[in-house]
């Protein structure tokens, strides 16, 4: 480096790309970290829990690690009948979002409604917790915010999954691992454009309903149809369990692959899956050897299936 | 190759590591185009291969995406750096070792990365989908140790100058650096929301603008000078090239993200940015052509130079589609369809491959001293990955232009798909044949490590008749 050109070139290098750094890295991330999280968001991340893709607590993702979604209609505490109301029940030990670790992403409001009524500096992952997300005036505004209903209504996480019972239980932060595992996102994107879209596809996401979120998977390349809403079109479980076993089954013309492996081992009832056997039969009705199509198995409680189900179910 | 790994640095023969990354890379690039030749077949037919988990299409396409990039791309930079930097330096590698090492790492880091990949283990970020240890991996154990190699062995030249390539090469591996370390912040730091999506964006774009199109530009600085022996045209508008890549690549990166809720004024700056990519790829295209003067029957005489000069026209359209797709009066219609899978293949197997498949045949030739083994293997690869690539590029164009105006005219999705199917079809059948040609490369090198003609010391490969 011994001419001197060599020394004004390498300084108006870091000049140049300093600059540009600037530019395209702090003023957005200052700009993005002013975005007040909308109702949308909270609801997300709390039914998503910390990470939607590799983690520590879930390496191979599995699902494990994420919070349960709840819809109760009595209080689990008493019993009594309460207004419906969805909860996000996190067991001991499950890591909480964003929005609970570093308040200040939830944006001005929303935070110190969060922190105050909310009280979620109370609840620990250690021990565990129940949220909800509830509404209350901020500045003249209406702002929802994140209750920590363990610490404002002494609802406990075991307590919570026993009042709502498997049937009004949502796998939908473990559905979203295998939404992102099964790379359903390389087809599907989930969002909609900010162009005709919306008559299609339903409204485009607005600047806060991502915060606390990570990964967002927007997705890049659509060969199918967004899914941001699919749940507002297609509110059908029946129809979504056909279309996971084999989307051709529904859909004469879809080119998506088929999920049954994600069915596992055994059913709803706990009869062992034959794929064979429904393979050969599918083939002959195919064929048109059969008339009607071999009944798709129902998945099991536990089964992949039914969590991915639960995520896309939830996508309203 | 391991017994390198442990030999002292002046038993390693120069040249070694380079040789090493060139024969990797291009089993990278079998293995990265065989996966896409299987996807698009999946589809096309998507009862092709069933209820497989690990060889589901979702399972396979980032595999297919970074083995291209990080494999064949980025190792085959690795592999014409090796050898062009000390030559251009009048040197010797810095560290034939630690380029051994390299490769070896790369290798096997990939390998792994690639691994967990293909079983799900992924971050759900498109192009940075690996978890955030193996980035650690490329990072220090790829990156980091090839930038050293590359800036040392600059640093001991024993030329007075730099030549523009190795401007490229020093700058390139340093901001590369800069792009995996901030790209993957939202990885080791759980960063969230719009920070997250803006920083995925923001890596992909800078990998592409900051390390691949410059460091295939800069081969080429190097290839069409050193096989026609005419001097480069300009120093001058290679410098026009290079400080225009590193303020206007760098800044687009929101183009990425026209539809999302990002701040508008980001949006808007992208945009215009993005526009002026064309003052760069001007001066790139324009100098390397008239760097050909007096020379152009080399274009049909000479493999290197034939490679060379095809990536660099195939600059022109994808500029110019880079340039225009992504402001907003066009990118409302082409966002998220095939059309931006077409472009992304006329940069990657287009402008890209050819540019780095020259510098692989001439640099293996020149390193090993032996003549390519056989020409006409090398212009039927040339034939097959052009035609594959341009069935690929039309099909998927036609494609991405049917998507489009099914997503203004609110046509039913299915219909799209029904109207798609005849270009899925073609984008497999061109795919396949970019693998085929692979494949004949792949064993096309082989033999000239084995059985190629003896270049004698002081000639060029190109300036031997064949013997048989």
């Amino acid at each position: 480096m011994a001419f001197r050109e060599y020394k004004i070139g390498s300084r108006m290098f870091a000049f140049a790309l300093g600059s540009s750094m600037m530019i395209t890295l702090y003023f957005p991330s200052k700009d993005i970290a002013s975005v007040q999280a909308t109702e949308t968001a909270l609801n997300r991340q709390l039914s998503f829990g910390r990470i939607g893709g590799f983690s520590v607590e879930d390496p191979f993702l599995k699902g494990q690690g994420k919070p349960v979604t709840v819809y109760l209609n009595k209080d689990p505490k008493t019993g009594s009948p309460i207004e419906p109301v969805t909860a996000y029940v996190y067991p001991v030990g499950v890591p909480f979002p964003s929005g609970l670790r570093h308040p200040r992403i939830l944006g001005a409001g929303v935070k110190d409604l969060s922190l105050g009524q909310g009280r979620i500096a109370d609840a620990k992952e250690s021990s565990g917790a129940v949220f909800v997300v509830s509404a209350a005036g901020f500045n003249g505004k209406t702002l929802s915010y994140i209750e920590n209903a363990t610490a404002t209504r002494g609802w406990q996480p075991s307590e919570a999954l026993a009042a709502a019972g498997d049937a009004n239980s949502r796998y939908i932060g473990s559905g979203k691992i295998m939404f992102v595992r099964e790379g359903c996102w390389w087809c599907h994107t989930l969002l909609p454009e900010e162009t005709q879209d919306w008559q299609y596809f339903g409204a485009p996401p607005m600047l806060g309903d991502f915060n606390g979120e990570s990964p967002t998977a927007f997705g890049s390349d659509r060969k199918a149809p967004d899914l941001l809403h699919v749940a507002s079109r297609n509110s059908s479980r029946e129809w979504m369990t056909m279309h996971f076993y084999n989307p051709r089954l529904v859909q004469t013309h879809s080119i998506m692959p088929r999920y049954d492996y994600l069915w596992g081992e055994k059913d709803a009832a706990g009869n062992k899956i034959d794929y064979d056997k429904w393979r050969a039969e599918y083939n002959e009705y195919i064929a048109g050897k059969r008339v009607y199509a071999p009944e798709v198995p129902q998945p099991a409680a536990e089964s992949e299936a039914r969590k991915l189900i639960d995520f896309v179910m939830a996508l309203k | 190759m391991l017994k390198y790994l442990f030999s002292k640095e002046e038993d390693i023969p120069p040249g070694t590591a380079a040789i090493f990354f060139g024969f990797s890379s291009i089993v990278w690039f079998v293995l990265g185009t065989g996966l896409g030749s299987f996807n698009a077949a999946k589809l096309a037919f998507p009862d092709f291969v069933t209820g497989i988990e690990l060889l589901s299409f979702g399972h396979m396409r980032q595999v297919h995406v970074l083995a291209v990039i990080l494999g064949w791309i980025s190792m085959a930079f690795a592999m014409t750096m090796m050898y062009i930097t000390p030559a251009l330096g009048n040197t010797k590698l810095w560290s034939e070792k630690l380029g051994v090492w390299n490769c070896f790492l790369w290798n096997i880091g990939l390998g792994l990365g690639l691994f967990l990949l293909w079983n799900g283990v992924s971050s759900g970020r498109e192009y940075s989908d690996m978890p955030w240890f193996i980035d650690l991996v490329v990072i220090f154990g790829v990156l980091f140790p090839l930038g050293i190699n590359v800036w040392m062995t600059i640093k001991n030249r024993r030329t007075q100058g730099i030549y523009t390539t190795n401007w490229f090469f020093g700058a390139a591996t340093f901001m590369v650096i800069v792009v995996f370390l901030v790209g993957n912040m939202p990885e080791f730091f759980n960063l969230t929301g719009l920070t997250e999506a803006y920083l995925t964006w923001w890596f992909a774009h800078n990998v592409l603008g900051l390390w691949i199109t410059p460091v295939a530009a800069a081969i080429s600085y190097y290839v069409v000078p050193k096989v026609t022996g005419n001097p480069l045209y300009s120093h001058r508008i290679g410098h026009l090239h290079f400080w225009s890549v590193v303020v206007f690549y760098s800044t687009p990166a929101a183009h990425h993200l026209m539809s999302a809720p990002l701040p508008e004024w980001l949006k808007s700056f992208a945009s215009v940015e993005g526009v002026l990519i064309l003052v760069p790829a001007i001066a790139f295209v324009s100098n390397l052509l008239l760097t050909m003067h007096g020379k152009w029957r080399m274009f049909v005489e000479n493999v290197e130079i034939k490679y060379t000069i095809t990536g660099v026209l195939l600059a022109i359209p994808l500029n110019m589609q880079g340039g225009f797709q992504q402001t907003r009066a066009i990118n409302w219609y082409v966002h998220g369809t095939g059309w931006i899978v077409a472009h992304a293949h006329l940069a990657l197997l287009g402008f890209s491959t050819f540019l780095e498949a020259a510098a692989v045949y001439y640099g293996l030739q020149v390193l090993l001293r032996r003549k390519v083994y056989s020409l006409s293997l090398a212009n039927f690869h040339f034939w097959m990955l052009l035609i594959g690539f341009s069935t690929y590029w039309i099909s998927m164009t036609i494609a991405g232009l049917i998507q489009g105006a099914g997503k203004i005219y609110e046509v039913p999705y299915i219909d799209v798909v029904i109207a798609e199917h005849p270009y899925m079809i073609a984008r497999w059948v061109g795919g396949t044949m970019v693998f085929i040609g692979n494949v004949v490369w792949m064993y096309n090198m082989w033999m000239t490590a084995r059985a190629g003609t003896p270049i004698p010391a002081g000639r060029l490969p190109h300036e031997l008749a064949y013997e048989r």
